[in-house]
């Protein structure tokens, strides 16, 4: 690791709300997409003669098909309980970073064009006209963003940032001012199958690798299927799985416990990504269309059950709106729920003993537990009450003897999002991303301190990425970042346990 | 009939239907609108029944704010609770006979009308005291603080400065149900008092105060954590799939 140019903010033991910068971000800018880019997901190449008018027909029908976009646009009182609850502005002190001043960037253009008293008075209530200013204010703070939702877990009204975020990258989206990381990848998924550009042969290949690398370490032969048609599971992983570190090794821990398990799966390479950066956009076209890939695959390789892999966005995708945008899942096992998260398949099978582990081969790691924002404030898992926060844990410490968790009020709900989710997770956007990871790292500082802790799990691949790169800037070694099936592959026992 | 009673009776015709069709409207607009896809905000409970009772705890105390805020939710609550009371207690100028339960109000009404001037001046403390909320106030959130603290000055006053011929007031109103108006009394506390209430139903349906009808129509909140039991399906405006 070269040293860090850039400068972290400083970790303290009681962490204050900032006064507010002014400005403080405005130079965060990430790169715009380039016209082939946007063409070839439909939308218009560049900002064009007449881009206003467009802007505020499309933001006038997505008023009309959001019920939460309208309501969250009239409801805000500014009583500003939300005021200090971003991370990014926890982070950095630029009071547009803030939720509720975040939401008056739309807000002010909603009532100066839709609100009668914006159309008559629009000092007094804060509306304004949609200019270029406007517009870019919207394409800095709006990519500041990371649709993490913590802010609408204190809002009375439950307005939720994300939704208007989204919104406001779809009219920007509309009017040929995409985003170049997030519209860049959603093209490679349309053309190549998953969000890293890995074709279906490299795919083959690296999953060759890995049954050569598991057989070398534990001597099993454990499989890494992929297309194998009449699999029971079909398991949708993002793809930073099949290659990058630490994700690899979560990977290698869902085949050990359907290995362990003996339950016979298959990757897809037609849906070789769970990920969704529709979500991110804001694109509920692009969500489904990409979405639409798990239900074909499936259907073509007859699974029973769908498995989704270690990946916050991807799970409350699925968890949330798969059933509304490519279901009914009449064709899968009704005994199972559909889809299933990899947890709750592996937390079924410990429960029953269908796997067990032998724990003190994770003796060397004390852990924590990182709540992904996507799975802590817009999902569930296994059925039961606040099964999201609950199972994750009981695996870690089924896997592991030393767990513990972090302040309270950084964790379940009140998670802090990583700093790099919502399509924010591209490196000019470094400066944001360190900034924006400081609460998590002051809670995990704590941690760190008072116990030992050397590993973060987490159940998300781009916590992860992000993790791997913000933690050296903070001090901390970038491998205390991992999975937790990393921790499960490490512990499982493999072969037969009757 | 006096010039001024006419002017009074006809401007609470007017503020009453802008307030009655501006609600309609709206919360015909937000019952309209899809809402395409399940985004329940965590803990979002798996049942109506516990949507229900989320609600209820949401507009009974403000379960959200306590957990993000606890001077605001002071602040907020005691207002909000105060309002409610004296709301109740001036049902006794509308009916005929009185309730039991507004006459039982009574005298909570005026301590409540105390309090939620406390509670104005907390929620209107802040937003010059605290740098943030400062950063985000805008000139109509001064004087909707400023409406409804005029509104309790003034009623207050009625109680203790100057008082107003009440039986008259409360002839006015009962009048102005029946279609059969009666002279208001011209005492200025009492026209300010009326005036401010007429401005405050006015603005009602085009201010932030649509946050009353809005937090029941938020999908964060009502909506039920059940995606993977039940297919949520909303059609898009025009019918569209």
């Amino acid at each position: 690791m070269t040293a860090p140019a850039l400068q972290a903010p400083a970790l303290r033991e009681y962490p204050v709300i900032p006064i507010l910068r002014r400005d403080a971000m405005a130079g965060s800018r990430p790169y715009v997409a380039s016209e082939k880019i946007n063409e070839a997901l439909g939308f218009p190449g560049k900002l064009a003669e007449g881009w206003r008018e467009r802007a505020i027909a499309k933001l006038g029908e997505l008023l009309d098909n959001s019920r939460a976009l309208r309501v969250y646009l009239d409801a805000c009182v500014h009583c500003g309980a939300c005021t200090d609850k971003c991370h990014y502005f926890l982070g950095t002190g630029d009071p547009k970073n803030m939720p509720v001043a975040r939401q008056d960037l739309v807000r002010k253009v909603y009532r100066r064009y839709f609100t009668l008293s914006g159309k008559l008075f629009p000092k007094l209530v804060g509306a304004e006209d949609l200019t270029e200013e406007v517009l870019e204010d919207w394409y800095r703070y709006f990519n500041q963003c990371s649709e993490c939702r913590r802010c609408s877990v204190y809002c009375p009204y439950g307005i939720d940032t994300a939704e208007i975020t989204m919104a406001a990258k779809e009219v920007m989206d509309w009017v040929g001012v995409g985003q170049k990381y997030t519209n860049e990848i959603i093209g490679k998924v349309h053309k190549i199958g998953n969000n890293l550009g890995l074709p279906g042969p490299a795919l083959k290949n690296t999953l060759e690798t890995l049954e050569e690398e598991v057989k070398e370490q534990t001597g099993v032969d454990v499989r890494f299927p992929v297309d194998e048609e009449g699999a029971e599971v079909m398991v949708v992983v993002p793809s930073a799985d099949f290659f990058a570190e630490p994700h690899v090794y979560s990977l290698i821990g869902y085949a050990k416990v359907f290995h362990a398990a003996g339950i016979s799966w298959t990757l897809s390479s037609h849906a070789s990504e769970a990920g969704n950066f529709g979500l991110f956009i804001g694109s509920t076209e692009q969500m489904k269309a990409i979405a639409v890939r798990v239900r074909e695959a499936a259907l073509a390789l007859r699974a029973r059950r769908i498995v989704v892999g270690e990946c916050g966005h991807a799970w409350r995708v699925a968890y949330s709106f798969w059933n509304t945008l490519i279901g009914p899942f009449d064709f899968l096992d009704p005994r199972y729920p559909a889809p299933e998260h990899i947890c709750e398949v592996t937390y079924g099978l410990m429960r029953r003993g269908a796997i067990a582990f032998d724990r003190e081969k994770n003796d060397g790691r004390i852990v924590t537990f990182h709540d992904s924002c996507n799975v802590a404030r817009g999902s569930g898992m296994g059925g039961i009450p606040r099964g999201q926060f609950i199972l994750p844990r009981e695996i870690i410490r089924a896997a592991c003897n030393h767990f513990h968790d972090m302040a309270p009020e950084t964790i379940h709900e009140h998670t802090f999002c990583c700093g790099g989710g919502g399509g924010l997770l591209t490196d000019e956007l470094l400066e944001l991303r360190v900034k924006g990871a400081l609460p998590r790292m002051e809670a995990l500082k704590a941690v760190v301190d008072e116990h030992g802790v050397n590993f973060m799990a987490t159940i998300c691949a781009i916590c992860k990425a992000q993790f791997s790169k913000v933690l050296p800037y903070y001090n901390f070694d970038m491998n205390l970042i991992g999975g937790v099936h990393q921790l499960v592959g490490d512990a499982i026992r493999l072969g037969r346990n009757d | 009939m006096s010039f001024l009673t006419i002017l009074f009776a006809c401007l609470f015709y007017a503020a009453g239907a802008v307030l009655a069709a501006g609600l309609v409207v709206k919360v015909a607009q937000y019952a309209r609108t899809p809402a395409p896809l399940k985004i329940p905000t965590t803990p979002a409970p798996a049942t109506r029944t516990g949507v229900a009772w989320r609600m209820l705890r949401e507009v009974a105390l403000f379960e959200s704010l306590f957990r993000a805020n606890k001077w605001i939710w002071l602040f907020g609550w005691v207002f909000h609770v105060a309002l409610a009371l004296v709301l109740l207690r001036h049902v006794r100028y509308f009916i005929e006979p009185v309730w039991l339960l507004v006459e039982i109000a009574q005298p909570f009404g005026i301590y409540a009308g105390m309090a939620m001037l406390a509670g104005l001046a907390g929620l209107w403390a802040r937003r010059f005291l605290v740098e943030r909320i400062r950063y985000i106030s805008t000139w109509s959130d001064h004087l909707m603080l400023a409406l409804l603290a005029g509104i309790a000055v003034s009623g207050l006053a009625m109680k203790y400065v100057s008082r107003t011929d009440i039986v008259a007031l409360k002839a006015f109103m009962l009048g102005l149900l029946a279609f059969d108006w009666q002279p208001l009394p011209a005492d200025p506390v009492l026209l300010a008092h009326l005036l401010l209430v007429a401005a405050l139903m006015a603005v009602f349906p085009a201010s932030k105060l649509l946050h009353a009808p809005g937090v029941f129509f938020s999908p964060g909140r009502n909506q039920a954590d059940d995606s993977r039991e039940r297919r949520h399906v909303a059609a898009r405006a025009g019918g569209r799939p």
